[in-house]
């Protein structure tokens, strides 16, 4: 047996510690929001954060999971069921087109925004680059996440009332 | 528990003066009683086919198209709920289900009275189910940008119209007033005369029983409310949380997965499958026999697929086995050359005289342009879910074009297709591929040979290798010119007509004009691909254009200007895109500006690219784009999709190149057949006109012009004419500025 951390979930799954993440993520725990595209790790469609980063789980081995927190695109909404910015971002932009990519792409540009709370063109340009959309919707994957960085940067300088 | 005692059925056919026709009423014992059992809960009434009306006062649009990206779940419901007057906050959207009545009537009819506007290319898909009569037809197509244009125009507005009309009817019943005195506001009826406002659920029953009007009065573009707004999309909440569900998220109970394997060289078939070099593995459950491929059902995909790549398979000689992709460019251009030295091209435009322009030319211009193959590498690759039980086969998957699928389901496990029911999922692309039913069909026949549900996933190799593809060609060009450098002669001979039939064709006023093809047949399965054959006629002939304005000494724009003059619908589209790209004014070294303008799909497009090479590599820095739909539904939606269509056209001629390698395709993942990323895509600005009219399409539109405007772009960035896709083997670094071509 398997000891998994998913979106602060605890599973225990009965694999071979060898099978990839993406396919224990969805068809052992059930959350298909992460995708399968290309499974050498070439279009970014799987993207998960393990321990906050980001990983290409379709060449990710689960056992290399073990004892970590794994977070996909169903664990980034807060605890009280609050959209994370950069989903609010992806409403406001209208970015998805068949959204198939959509969930390494939001996945992909949480990581970017923890790490740069204001990222250029270029910062972007490194972050993104590894996921492919093939709708096209990258000038607006590029609005949002600025548009997500602005609202991260408020809500920070919102002084805590409670 | 609402009750329905007679429906009246929408059959929007369009009669010889382009009105519509409805009504035929269907009751319960009534063989189309499926389609009610399918739609209507028992809260509902359905009103006619394409829409319901429940207690709430909420609204339920009813669309027979694929969701793939381009919001048209969003646009068909817009193009009713406003010609119906309805509160757009209460519309929802129910994908129709495969169902003969929910095929597109529009289509059918269009073809059938020989509208002019109907898409020829479609007459071919689905085997020619189009030739068929109506019932037999099988077509519920999403693709050829024909949603808004046909579905929407001649069915959704339609319906909307004609069911306001049944309900101001029943509120004047009800009330006792006169008709006219009544309107609708936002799903309720109101009478102005008297303050009375009542909401449309509360006539809903009658309404349904009244004969809905055959002609309903449709509203005057400057009449829409809801039309030409860019509504939130309905699809993108699901799109953003992972909740969205595509075919390969079906979860089922007992369901297994399947991995598979097809011949890598078209046209053979499975010769021996040796078992035991897989018997040792875990979770495995059955290998099947497709004929051309094999499927391994294994408790997980991972196991499947591990397995897959394990067993060991033999496959028979096709004959094909020693075609190399060079041998296909030598067959295609011999076969130019054959039909030019035996004059057995067969015709496709002739007009005034040809070979008079040629004597009395001053200067004959000659250049030949090829493209390659290319593959439609979907995000979501190819998969479906089937499961046969209880006499029927239920399958889970995104198509473009669920009915056919049906048929075609059918015939291949000899079930009647009435038995098959499918539940269409959101696709994860489409661009043409999800009107192929190859992969369905396969999991179908899995599932006939196992008693639980099956889920068949492609690997991106699969994909990329048994894709039905965009075709390579080759297109020759001369023209005779004057001596003011005026074209007076178009001569265009290609290789493969395929379908739109007016791709080949230009809008310029050239008085003389021959355009000839010859065909020859290729070993790779041939395919819709976003635009089909606009996606290479529009390089051939947006190349040649300004290839003349160069040997005229023109501007592009100019040269392209005076040979449109009299089409207004071009000359808008031209000045507005000279105007918005800054035309002519002076651009950074190494820079340039290229443009190219196209019609297809009842929309004409125009895009200027601007360009640096720096280096030997090339950078797309802008693209601006002009667009005339005749009339926009959904502004945003449509700078989407030209936004798409742009990346998408950029990708192929940048990148795309499937290459044949001994009778198999050489690429076979994203390493190999490389997609545009964000470091590389351009700017995009998008501009829109309403030119009015028929609506035009969005969905394929932005993709043609975009690769002869980026190789114009660069010519005039530096003088190298790129004549042969993908851009991405011309050595940049190496060539000098070349005039070749000019004689």
């Amino acid at each position: 047996m398997i000891e998994l951390y998913i979106n602060g979930t605890k599973y225990m799954i009965d694999v071979d510690p060898m099978t990839p993440l993406l396919w224990v993520i969805r068809e052992q725990v059930g959350l298909t929001g992460t995708k399968f595209g290309c499974g050498i790790a070439q279009c970014g469609a799987c993207t998960v954060h393990v321990n906050g980063k980001s990983v290409r789980s379709c060449i990710t081995p689960v056992k290399a999971a073990v004892g970590n927190n794994v977070t996909t695109i169903e664990g980034i909404t807060s605890a009280d069921g609050e959209p994370h910015p950069i989903q609010k971002a992806w409403l406001t932009e209208q970015v998805p087109q068949c959204g198939y990519c959509q969930s390494g792409q939001m996945m992909t540009a949480v990581e970017l925004l923890n790490q740069i709370s204001s990222p250029t063109d270029s910062d972007i340009d490194t972050a993104m680059s590894g996921v492919i959309c093939r709708c096209g919707t990258y000038g607006r994957i590029r609005k949002g996440i600025k548009t997500a960085a602005l609202a991260m940067r408020s809500n920070a300088e919102v002084p805590d009332d409670g | 528990m609402a009750k329905w005692s007679r429906r009246a059925f929408i059959t929007a056919g369009v009669i010889a003066s382009g009105a519509v026709v409805f009504g035929v009423a269907i009751r319960r014992g009534n063989p189309v009683d499926k389609v009610v059992s399918l739609a209507v809960g028992d809260d509902e009434t359905l009103i006619n086919v394409w829409l319901k009306i429940a207690t709430d006062n909420s609204i339920t649009v009813i669309v027979p198209h694929a969701e793939m990206g381009q919001g048209v779940h969003t646009t068909l419901a817009m193009m009713l709920a406003d010609e119906l007057d309805a509160d757009w906050d209460t519309v929802q959207m129910l994908e129709a289900p495969a169902h003969e009545e929910y095929a597109n009537y529009a289509l059918k009819r269009g073809y059938s009275t020989g509208d002019i506007e109907f898409p020829a290319f479609l007459v071919d898909s689905v085997n020619g189910y189009f030739l068929n009569a109506a019932k037999e037809s099988g077509t519920q197509i999403t693709g050829g940008s024909t949603s808004v244009r046909y579905t929407g125009e001649l069915a959704m507005r339609v319906a909307g119209a004609s069911t306001k009309a049944v309900l101001l009817q029943a509120a004047a019943d009800k009330w006792n007033v006169n008709r006219d005195s009544l309107r609708a506001e936002k799903s309720y009826i109101v009478h102005d005369a008297s303050g009375r406002r009542a909401r449309f659920a509360d006539f809903s029953v009658e309404a349904a029983n009244l004969s809905q009007p055959p002609a309903p009065v449709l509203k005057s573009h400057d009449q829409f409310t809801i039309m030409g707004t860019s509504v939130p999309r309905i699809d993108i909440p699901a799109k953003i949380d992972g909740s969205a569900k595509y075919g390969i998220d079906v979860v089922l109970p007992d369901m297994k997965y399947a991995a598979i394997k097809a011949a890598p060289v078209f046209g053979s078939k499975v010769a021996d499958i040796d078992e035991t070099s897989v018997q040792e593995m875990p979770g495995i459950h059955r290998i099947v026999n497709l004929d051309s491929a094999v499927a391994i059902v294994a408790d997980g995909y991972w196991q499947a697929q591990q397995a897959m790549e394990q067993l060991d398979v033999k496959w028979t000689l096709s004959g094909n086995e020693s075609i190399e992709q060079s041998d296909i460019a030598q067959q295609l251009a011999g076969a130019l050359d054959a039909a030019n030295a035996n004059d057995a091209f067969e015709v496709d435009l002739e007009a005034g005289d040809v070979k008079g322009a040629f004597d009395a030319a001053s200067k004959v211009v000659n250049a030949e342009y090829r493209v390659p193959y290319l593959a439609h590498a979907t995000m979501e690759p190819m998969n479906c879910t089937a499961w046969i039980h209880e006499g029927r086969c239920e399958l889970w998957l995104g198509t473009q074009n669920p009915l056919g699928f049906t048929l075609r389901i059918g015939k291949a496990i000899g079930m009647n297709p009435a038995d098959v029911i499918l539940h269409n999922q959101y696709l994860g692309g489409g661009f043409g591929r999800r009107s192929v039913s190859d992969f369905a069909e396969q999991a179908a026949r899995i599932a006939v040979d196992v008693p639980y549900p099956v889920k068949l996933i492609w690997s991106r190799e699969e994909d990329i290798r048994h894709d039905h593809y965009r075709q390579a060609s080759i297109s020759r060009f001369s023209a005779a010119v004057n001596a003011a450098g005026q074209p007076t002669a178009w001569q265009n001979q290609f290789v493969n007509k395929r379908v739109p039939a007016e791709a080949p064709h230009i809008p310029y006023a050239i008085d003389n004009q021959l355009i000839q093809f010859t065909n020859s047949g290729v070993h790779v399965p041939w395919g819709f691909w976003r635009s089909v054959d606009h996606s290479l006629h529009t390089f051939f002939t947006e190349s040649f254009i300004d290839e003349l304005a160069v040997a005229a000494g023109s501007d592009p724009l100019e040269f392209r200007r005076e040979l449109l003059v009299d089409k207004p619908g071009f000359m808008s589209v031209l000045e507005r895109v000279a105007e918005e790209s800054e035309w002519g004014t002076p651009l950074p070294e190494n820079c340039g500006r290229g443009i190219a303008i196209c019609r297809c799909f009842g929309t004409t497009v125009a895009q200027v690219v601007e360009v640096e090479i720096d280096n030997g590599t090339i950078r797309v820095k802008r693209v601006v784009c002009v667009v005339d739909a005749s009339f926009t539904i959904h502004p945003d939606g449509m700078r989407a999709q030209m936004e798409s269509g742009i990346i998408y056209g950029l990708t192929a001629a940048l990148y795309g190149d499937i290459s044949i390698h001994q009778g198999a395709v050489m690429q076979s993942n994203f390493h190999d057949y490389q997609i545009l990323r964000m470091s590389d895509a351009p700017k995009i600005e998008t501009h829109i006109i309403n030119g009015g009219g028929r609506f035009g399409g969005a969905g394929e539109a932005g993709t043609p012009a975009i690769a002869p405007a980026l190789t114009n772009a660069i010519f005039n960035a530096s003088g190298l004419r790129i004549r042969e896709l993908p851009i991405k083997h011309v050595d940049f670094s190496q060539q000098g500025p070349e005039m070749q071509g000019v004689t």
